[in-house]
């Protein structure tokens, strides 16, 4: 009752006049985004605990003995390329153009499997010489990382497999279309995660 | 965000992105080679490394993901920013509080 | 309970370390409770299938999306929980109060067996009651004070719940298979490492946390998209209510803390499963890592716990001080605040653990700074009552004992904060006897008075008044009986979490503390029988206008129980307090001219059957049977995958029926503003002449 005043317009009925349409799909996007957001502080709690134990070694081998950068270099290439693979389905996407979509999510699909092989051969190839994940704290923070990153991407390239059925089945719907802006979002971000990691983990570590 | 099919504005474009892989491989390379070279001191070269990869993360937080300073995404943006600093502290601060604890409770390596 | 015998080391393929000894069929207690628990759930069952209410359950409740009906089903799993929790309570209070000496006994409860009672007591009260209840309540008034149809994605919060009962039903299942942690709430390593803890408590607590802790977060992100995207047209962010500020907040602090949560007990799965080294005690695991992580998580979610308690206050004391909130901006920026400063505290949760004094200096600050925004509001709180025309209904006995219960406490918390201080009390049940004074006198106590307050909306009558009032005095006096002793055996020197001492002087306190235990369970069954009474009575407290308390916010501008959509017309906000500005213009209960459809979203499967695979898979983990671990993954995913594509997943509520619903609602309101004149009460406030400048 404090408000006597009249902050209204004639014919104000408490009300809307017409109601109009929500937009869906932002909602959507903006919920991804958050998700996004989450997951940075996941990636920051592991970066956190691999800073803590960067030097745990514990008598053991270290990343100085086994890191080759030239490797780290090529995986990085396929990464980064990736994104920029993605952008370009993505304006196959809005030009409604379903082969230059598929053309470039099939390279983008290639290009994370290259990157994932290539860590997975470095994660037997580092155990093989003796620094598996239960070696010493240091590998276990570095397997925890990098390892996260890495069941990032494939997931990302599972949700790609899933979402380009979702394509071939409905075409490029607007409901697929926002399922393809979240993939992107999603992508681009272990993108970002990966600079993050190949500086701190590998640069940082050989030097 | 800006991918949004009703956006309209802040679609991307074959030039920015070009432009964005343009700077990733530059922004990349200057650490790689910096690194394997070995010919900075080592803080120089730590420096150079964490510049590197704060400017190639704005570079794709601005070309590939199209951030802008637009209304419409002042949510994405502001999120993003107050994330950062959580995520500085979560992670600088484990490091102060775990370097003291490690220190006084001769955890050392 | 389980003795070293019974420990499998070496899994079975099919049915892993799951052997016929894993059932505790020596242990008279538990074997009672769980033919209690089988007799009444199968009692249950029986009834809903004699009755053929199965087919109803599954598509009104169990399928359903409505947010206010997955709210009420948390608070009932809440309450449930409750007396769980509550019975390890009162175990451990009978412990203490007869585990004096060795001449009058050591008591009734074995070591391990306690140590997993007070292990439980913290899980279930923290994870299982107390987040439930305000996530319930938050699904309840939410979207209705927001003038929101629903959430922003019905079928994640649908999943959020389940995922939350998949997780109590874990730590349940750990009372009659297995075992469960024995670890305190956080389990410590390297006690809750393999070596130190070799059974399954550990892996119950870490699949029961882990499981529910992603609903929590699809939570967080579902409300804060909610509450960001999905208010009525005019409500700017200075226009909402106040608790949907608090809950704003709170969900910020889910979105930002529970990922460290999800990675630190992951990390500890991982020690325990797979033989990594981050907690153990060699090859450089470093054990204070963990305890910095997971209080990097802990510190914001207890003020996840209190945000939301601090909202209800507000709403409570403007609504029974009929007047609008003391303070609006600075209570939102006292939010905020807090929010932020709840990141910066973590290290007062182990000030002793050896930080030298920069560390501990930085950080007790932070936390005595932290109780300057939480006393502005307390002054808000004050404010708003000064000059007004306060009525003592049941939610305001809550927020008068909440006041004084939590400032003792609030001081306390600061008497921790000083690190010297610290020294001394840490450890001890000084500090027990703080967290409970804050978060039973604070959040505990906005619960109750936010249940009281809103279950009107919920239901559709009010629940007795008398009774409410007898247990808000009860459960006050019983705490300060339980607690304030703990207090003084603190500074006695007595640590938490003995179940056997031979100090007799601790013995008289322990017994009063024991009586106030006692006095809570009166209070508790006051409220039990208070809701049945209220349910059979409730023809004498029904709530037909919508508005059975003067409410100023949107809520109360639509009917008790409100239809499925809500609101038939989306409101159109002028003012912070709309339903009272509405109901000061005379526009409250009028009858729109027309209606259009209404867009609305489909019950779904999806969300439950993907938690109770979820639960079969976190249950396989645990008992270490792979090839269902495996199984019940896949066909989570499976299931996830086939959600997607299905079609139709929402549907238009067209005129008619929103006209048919709408039409009995002003008909029965017409009614009943002609037989009696209590409705028209909250009409003829604004000729009242005692209106205070915004």
């Amino acid at each position: 009752m404090s408000t006597i005043e009249i902050q209204h317009e004639a014919g104000y009925t408490g009300y809307v006049s017409e109601e109009h349409h929500h937009d869906y799909a932002g909602d959507t996007l903006l919920g991804f985004w958050i998700y996004i957001m989450s997951d940075c502080i996941l990636f920051a709690t592991l970066f956190a605990t691999y800073a803590v134990l960067s030097g745990s070694f514990a008598g053991g081998l270290t990343p100085a003995d086994l890191f080759d950068l030239n490797f780290v270099a090529v995986e990085t290439g396929l990464l980064l390329f990736s994104s920029f693979t993605f952008g370009m389905a993505m304006l196959g996407a809005q030009q409604k153009n379903m082969t230059q979509l598929l053309l470039w999510l099939g390279i983008t699909f290639a290009l994370g499997g290259g990157f994932l092989s290539m860590e997975l051969y470095e994660f037997y190839h580092f155990s093989h010489e003796g620094a598996g994940p239960t070696s010493s704290a240091y590998w276990s923070a570095f397997y925890a990382l990098v390892g996260t990153h890495g069941l990032h991407v494939f997931a990302g390239m599972f949700w790609m497999v899933i979402l380009v059925i979702h394509i071939l089945k409905d075409g490029i719907t607007a409901e697929n279309h926002t399922r393809l802006s979240c993939l992107s979002l999603f992508w681009h971000f272990l993108d970002i995660i990966w600079i993050c990691v190949f500086s701190m983990v590998y640069l940082m570590g050989v030097m | 965000m800006a991918t949004q099919t009703h956006g309209g504005a802040a679609h991307g474009s074959v030039k920015e992105y070009i432009w964005g892989l343009v700077w990733s491989i530059v922004l990349t390379a200057i650490p790689f080679a910096l690194v394997m070279s070995g010919s900075l001191s080592n803080g120089l070269t730590l420096a150079i490394i964490l510049l590197c990869a704060v400017a190639q993360v704005f570079v794709q937080l601005v070309f590939f993901l199209h951030m802008n300073g637009d209304s419409d995404q002042m949510w994405n943006t502001t999120s993003g920013v107050f994330i950062v600093l959580i995520v500085a502290i979560v992670v600088l601060g484990s490091i102060w509080i775990m370097q003291h604890l490690n220190h006084n409770m001769l955890m050392g390596h | 309970m389980a003795n070293s015998a019974t420990i499998v080391t070496n899994p079975d393929p099919i049915w892993g370390k799951l052997t016929l000894d894993s059932i505790p069929f020596h242990d008279p207690i538990i074997l009672t409770t769980a033919l209690v628990v089988i007799m009444v759930g199968g009692g249950v069952f029986g009834a809903i299938m004699y009755y053929g209410k199965l087919r109803y359950l599954w598509d009104e409740w169990l399928t359903s999306v409505d947010h206010k009906k997955i709210g009420i089903m948390y608070i009932i799993a809440a309450f449930i929980m409750l007396i769980r929790g509550f019975s390890d309570a009162l175990l451990m209070r009978s412990q203490q109060a007869l585990a004096v000496s060795e001449s009058s006994g050591v008591g009734y409860l074995p070591p391990e067996h306690y140590d997993q009672i007070f292990t439980a007591h913290g899980v279930i009260m923290i994870f299982f009651v107390a987040m439930p209840l305000i996530v319930g309540l938050m699904n309840l008034v939410v979207p209705l004070q927001i003038g929101a149809r629903d959430v922003a994605f019905p079928f994640l919060n649908s999943l959020s719940f389940w995922l939350f009962v998949v997780g109590a039903m874990l730590v349940n299942a750990s009372l009659v298979v297995g075992e469960f942690a024995a670890t305190g709430w956080l389990a410590y390593p390297p006690l809750s490492g393999l070596e130190y803890s070799p059974w399954v408590g550990v892996d119950y607590w870490l699949w029961a946390l882990q499981i529910s802790g992603v609903g929590t977060l699809l939570s967080g992100v579902n409300f804060f998209v909610t509450i960001i995207r999905m208010r009525a047209p005019g409500m700017s962010l200075m226009k909402m209510p106040v608790f949907t500020w608090t809950s704003l907040c709170a969900n910020v602090l889910i979105i930002l803390a529970f990922p460290i949560l999800t990675v630190t007990i992951t990390l500890l799965t991982l020690d325990r499963y797979i033989g990594t080294n981050f907690f153990t005690n060699e090859l450089g695991g470093n054990q204070m890592m963990y305890v910095n992580l997971i209080w990097a998580w802990g510190h914001p979610e207890v003020y996840i716990l209190i945000l939301p308690a601090f909202g209800i206050f507000s709403e409570v004391t403007a609504t029974f001080s009929r007047k609008r909130l003391f303070g609006y901006t600075s209570l939102v920026w006292a939010t905020a605040c807090i929010m932020f400063l709840s990141f910066i505290v973590w290290l007062h949760h182990f000030f002793t653990m050896g930080a030298g004094a920069s560390v501990n200096a930085f950080f007790g600050i932070a936390t005595m700074v932290i109780s300057i925004p939480t006393g502005v509001k307390i002054f808000n709180w004050l404010f708003t009552m000064y000059k007004g025309r306060v009525t003592f209904d049941s939610p305001m006995w809550w927020t008068c004992a909440f006041l004084i219960t939590f400032t003792i406490g609030g001081m306390t918390g600061v008497m921790l904060a000083i690190p010297a201080a610290n020294f001394v009390l840490h450890n001890s049940l000084f500090l027990v006897a703080h967290f409970h004074n804050v978060i039973i006198g604070g959040a505990l106590f906005g619960y109750f008075a936010g249940l009281t307050y809103w279950f009107p909306k919920a239901t559709g009558f009010k629940l007795n008044e008398t009774l409410g009032k007898w247990s808000a005095a009860l459960w006050t006096i019983g705490f300060f009986l339980a607690f304030m002793p703990l207090y003084v055996l603190g500074f006695m020197g007595m640590t938490r979490r003995l179940n056997y001492y031979d100090n007799p002087v601790w013995n008289h306190w322990l017994l009063v503390a024991g009586v106030g235990a006692l006095v809570i369970l009166v209070a508790i069954c006051v409220q039990f029988y208070q809701i049945f009474a209220s349910i059979r009575d409730r023809k004498q407290n029904l709530d037909v206008t919508g508005d059975p308390w003067g409410g100023r916010t949107l809520e109360w501008a639509t009917s008790s129980p409100p239809p499925f959509y809500n609101f038939a017309r989306t409101p159109q906000v002028v003012d912070r307090d709309q339903f009272q500005y509405m109901k000061d213009h005379d526009l409250a209960f009028k009858q729109p001219a027309d209606y259009s459809r209404i867009h609305m979203p489909k019950n779904t499967w999806a969300g439950i059957v993907i938690a109770v695979l979820s639960g079969i898979m976190g249950f396989a983990m645990v008992w270490h049977v792979w090839w269902l671990a495996i199984v019940s993954t896949l066909a989570m995913f499976g299931s996830f995958i086939v959600y997607t594509f299905q079609k139709n997943k929402d549907y238009y509520v067209e005129v008619d029926e929103v006209k048919a619903i709408e039409n009995a609602y002003y008909a029965r309101l017409k009614q009943t503003s002609k037989s009696d004149t209590q409705g028209e009460e909250t009409e003829t406030e604004p000729g009242v002449p005692l209106s205070m400048p915004a």
